[in-house]
């Protein structure tokens, strides 16, 4: 499950990687792989389908996707963007 | 239409009247001059002939209401003036108390009302804040900076004027230090306001019968070193936008306001740090990002509610030259007004 998917669906992303949450001002960037999880959440992917997205887009095998995912959503909580729920 | 705007330092801390007038002029459907109102020949604003069609001084806000009635009359005998908009804290009450004169002169403003205005005067806020159930920082009033009446673990405090001027003191002896600094410019009482620490967060509207007619919200990116943004950022948080139309309505207010608050890191709620009653000096970044809070508020008839604006969009101020001739100033030093080419 998403931590708050319906916040992450509010910040807006530029390609260039720049994350700004337009309730808080609180802007971050991400790398390729950081914005590809967040377009993908941003259009209503699940889990199963992000990481099947990134394992197509970055050539990476499905344990390298997962821990990939995991670990930008925690980024995501600890930078106070979104809180898990 | 001719709109007399004052507040026009364009300083290191600028007042809010250059971004008032930019707003106004770049409004598609102003059509007329706009009028500098200044308390010295030297605020720059009234030295940019690209701005303003004139400029006229004004007896500065202690000479009382009277005087600052009769240089409006005098202004408007040449002017033909339709609307004034006050940008400056100070000049207020007087504004106020002549606007029923310059009413039947037929010279518009969009005030509050004297009560309105001072139920969220700094003095106020605490007493306000409380009977409607918003938070704000404690606050204290000193008259005597021998009685501060304060303690090592009330550190650090906010040493603020009655108007203007803020200063974060981190000692006893900086609190009285900046208590005296303040008092000699702005007279007592001076207020020692506890610091809470988070993102400032500020919202400006403008308020009609106690309705907000729009806000824009914004978060401060790069501060000065007085506290003051320097760079912000267009936001949109609802629970601002509902406190913001809940202030109005408490104060039923009229006129525009900047809403200033800090979003506590210790208990994530908001706290009001200041309700100032004016246009603020980031207004232009409200027109930048499709509410021009300045034009609303002299067609407040004709325009509806707006709420739809642009986040993410980004202000920054910058400092640049304006090259003048020592006449210009030479004209307003001993004449008190000069003229520029007017629009219509």
């Amino acid at each position: 499950m998403l931590p708050n998917a319906g916040r992450l669906k509010e910040l807006a992303i530029s390609e260039t990687g720049l994350i700004f949450d337009p309730s808080t001002g609180s802007i971050f960037t991400a790398n390729a792989t950081g914005v590809a999880i967040l377009m993908a959440i941003k259009e209503g992917k699940d889990i199963a389908t992000i990481k099947g997205c990134l394992m197509e887009e970055f050539e990476v095998n499905e344990n390298t996707a997962e821990l990939d995912i995991q670990d930008f959503l925690n980024q995501l909580s600890t930078t106070g963007f979104v809180k898990s729920s | 239409m001719n709109v007399a705007v004052t507040g026009l330092n364009a300083v290191d801390t600028p007042g809010p009247g250059v971004p008032v007038v930019r707003c106004l002029k770049e409004s598609p459907n102003f059509k007329g001059n706009i009028i500098g109102l200044a308390y010295d020949a030297l605020e720059p604003g009234i030295l940019d002939n690209n701005l303003l069609s004139s400029a006229y001084l004004l007896p500065y806000p202690g000479m009382g209401q009277q005087s600052l009635l009769e240089r409006i009359r005098f202004v408007h005998e040449r002017e033909q003036l339709d609307a004034i908009i006050p940008t400056l804290d100070a000049e207020l009450l007087n504004f106020i108390q002549i606007q029923p004169a310059l009413l039947a002169l037929s010279i518009r403003l969009i005030l509050p009302t004297e009560e309105s205005l001072l139920r969220r005067a700094k003095t106020n806020l605490p007493k306000f804040a409380k009977e409607f159930g918003f938070k704000t920082p404690k606050t204290s009033l000193v008259t005597d900076p021998n009685n501060l009446n304060l303690t090592e673990k009330d550190l650090p405090v906010f040493v603020k004027g009655i108007f203007y001027d803020a200063y974060l003191a981190y000692s006893i002896d900086d609190v009285t230090r900046y208590v005296q600094k303040i008092s000699a410019k702005w007279g007592y009482p001076v207020l020692l306001q506890e610091y809470i620490e988070g993102d400032e967060f500020n919202a400006a509207t403008v308020g009609h019968e106690g309705r907000a007619v729009g806000i824009v919200c914004m978060k401060k990116l790069v501060l000065t070193d007085k506290g003051k943004g320097w760079a912000c950022v267009t936001i949109k948080n609802d629970k601002l936008i509902d406190m913001t139309r809940k202030i109005v309505t408490c104060l039923k207010w009229n006129g525009p306001m900047e809403v200033e608050v800090i979003l506590s890191k210790k208990d994530h709620q908001f706290y009001i740090i200041e309700l100032n009653p004016r246009f603020p000096a980031w207004i232009y970044l409200a027109k930048a990002a499709g509410i021009n809070l300045p034009f609303i508020s002299l067609m407040l008839e004709e325009i509806p509610h707006l709420n739809c604006y642009q986040t993410g969009v980004v202000f920054s101020n910058y400092t640049t030259n304006l090259i003048t001739d020592l006449t210009r100033i030479q004209t307003l030093f001993t004449t008190g007004e000069i003229h520029y080419e007017k629009a219509i």
